[in-house]
């Protein structure tokens, strides 16, 4: 029964949304719609709490294991640049919501657990944003995020599959870089 | 501008879609429909695609006109006064459902904040902690046991399944806002909670355009699980083989026995049988979709995370170096 030297996980979730939810907060040019700069703080603050190769194997699913290294690495790293992108979009769309974060009864065996954070609204059910985590030896780490029930890894898979079913692994890469590219594009005319 | 002029623009501008529509009914029923929760995808995919075309020429520039024109504490306004009326049927679906307590929040959250809430038009009841309920006759149904049914798209309404449409329809029936009158009354507050509705989208909608690959199907997909969350209140039932929360033991990569959760794997398009008609796909519905509809597969997360784990060691050691 070792102390847990890392933090952790609710925690973990707690600190780094309230520290990002701050620097949103008091960010001018993140207020003003800049994409640029919120991709940046996704990237500083909260993607090195993610496990993207997990990530990226869990959405691929039953293709995972066809994928060869090079496959795979690059896999990963499309998959990255899209949840970036997609998590910073989120994040943009947050003004002054409050939080109610769930603490979570750890046990020291514990390897995987769900992080429970809701988001609260007027006049509507609050949004619940669950994060899936896993201990790994470089602390815990985020392997799902499920928002309003929606598991983002289960939601690519089907898409996944399909592209893998139609034009092979390779054919998943390219369809994948090709909406990172036309994502990107759409930055400039984003803001406003 | 005048409401006449506002009108006749509407009109112009919906001619493009329903020319979509048309087109798109004669082309559209000829995908193939390889996901047995999706049977009618043809169909579904052109419903689809209509319904994008009116987003985009009528229902997003209206919303954001909306969201631009009127401050913030206007809008949360009218999401209150709609979402205190919903509160009426939310408890008696919640009574339906033998949820008593959730049911006697609703009661008294209408109550409250019709009362004290100007109208419903401020949502005290939230800020006391009288939480607001999502459900709607679909779900009860859905409590109930009856399954989802064939996924369905429906124009201007837009995704659905065959529970939920029969749900709806009693949604509709008992909409307070249908038994309003006068009738020109009931059609602005119909006008107003669409557009209101529409507007509280807008952000999660331009995330779906950045992250799906297809949209229809993410969008498909998202849907079927977010109904699954909220017929279990935010907890679905699990597979896993381990009662208390931890997850079960890790297990080499088998091949998957049961039938694969089609969210992990759809069927090769070989193996779609020749035109599938809608009858016996409605008619298996119930057991096919309740066996393989699962969107959150957990349990197979084991097998694939053990994989992607072995397969990244190096990668993951690499990445462990600045670890605190």
């Amino acid at each position: 029964m070792a102390h847990a030297q890392e933090t952790a996980p609710d925690v973990l979730v707690k600190n780094v949304t309230l520290e990002v939810m701050d620097i949103v907060r008091k960010d001018k040019d993140i207020q003003a719609g800049d994409r640029r700069k919120i991709i940046d703080l996704v990237e500083t603050k909260v993607l090195p709490h993610f496990d993207f190769s997990g990530m990226t194997g869990l959405a691929l699913g039953p293709n995972w294991p066809k994928a060869n290294a090079e496959q795979k690495k690059q896999l990963t790293f499309e998959f990255r640049t899209l949840l970036v992108r997609t998590y910073a979009s989120a994040l943009a769309a947050y003004r002054d919501q409050k939080f109610e974060f769930r603490p979570l009864r750890l046990k020291s065996t514990d390897t995987d657990v769900t992080v429970q954070v809701r988001v609260m609204q007027s006049g509507a059910q609050p949004i619940s944003i669950d994060y899936g985590m896993e201990k790994t030896s470089a602390g815990w780490k985020v392997y799902d995020v499920i928002v309003g029930g929606v598991s983002l890894v289960a939601n690519y898979r089907t898409e996944f599959g399909n592209q893998v079913r139609d034009s092979g692994i390779d054919g998943l890469i390219k369809s994948i870089a090709a909406k990172n590219k036309s994502n990107a594009a759409l930055a400039p005319a984003e803001k406003k | 501008m005048t409401a006449d002029a506002w009108i006749g623009g509407i009109i112009a501008r919906a001619r493009r879609p329903v020319a979509v529509l048309a087109i798109a009914l004669a082309s559209g029923c000829a995908t193939n429909g390889a996901d047995p929760r999706d049977p009618v995808e043809g169909f579904n995919r052109a419903m689809y695609s209509f319904n994008e075309t009116f987003d985009e020429s009528i229902g997003k520039p209206v919303a954001t006109a909306y969201r631009d024109a009127l401050p913030s504490f206007v809008r949360t306004g009218v999401r209150n006064f709609f979402s205190n009326i919903d509160d009426l049927f939310i408890g008696v679906n919640n009574l339906l459902q033998g949820k008593i307590i959730d049911a006697t929040t609703d009661a008294a959250r209408l109550t409250f904040n019709s009362i004290f809430g100007l109208f419903g038009l401020v949502d005290i009841a939230s800020s006391i902690g009288w939480e607001k309920h999502n459900e709607d006759f679909g779900q009860t149904f859905g409590r109930w046991g009856a399954p989802d049914g064939p996924y369905l798209v429906w124009p201007f309404l837009g995704s659905s399944t065959l529970r939920d449409s029969v749900g709806g329809l009693l949604d509709v029936k008992f909409d307070p806002v249908r038994n309003h009158r006068p009738v020109d009354v009931r059609n602005a507050m119909y006008l107003t909670r669409a557009v209101g509705r529409r507007a509280d989208l807008l952000d999660a909608s331009r995330v779906l355009e950045e992250a799906a690959l297809d949209k229809y199907v993410f969008q498909r997909d998202a849907h079927l699980q977010r109904r699954r969350s909220l017929i279990h209140d935010g907890n679905p039932p699990r597979d896993d083989r381990s009662s208390d929360g931890t997850r079960a033991p890790r297990v080499e990569l088998a091949p998957d026995p049961a039938p694969a959760p089609v969210i992990v794997q759809t069927p090769p398009r070989a193996e779609a049988a020749p035109g599938p008609s809608v009858g016996p796909a409605i008619e298996n519905a119930p057991q096919r979709v309740g066996v393989t509809y699962e969107p959150r597969p957990r349990q197979d997360y084991d097998a694939i995370l053990a994989a992607a784990k072995a397969a990244n060691d190096a990668e993951d050691a690499e990445r462990s170096s600045p670890a605190r």
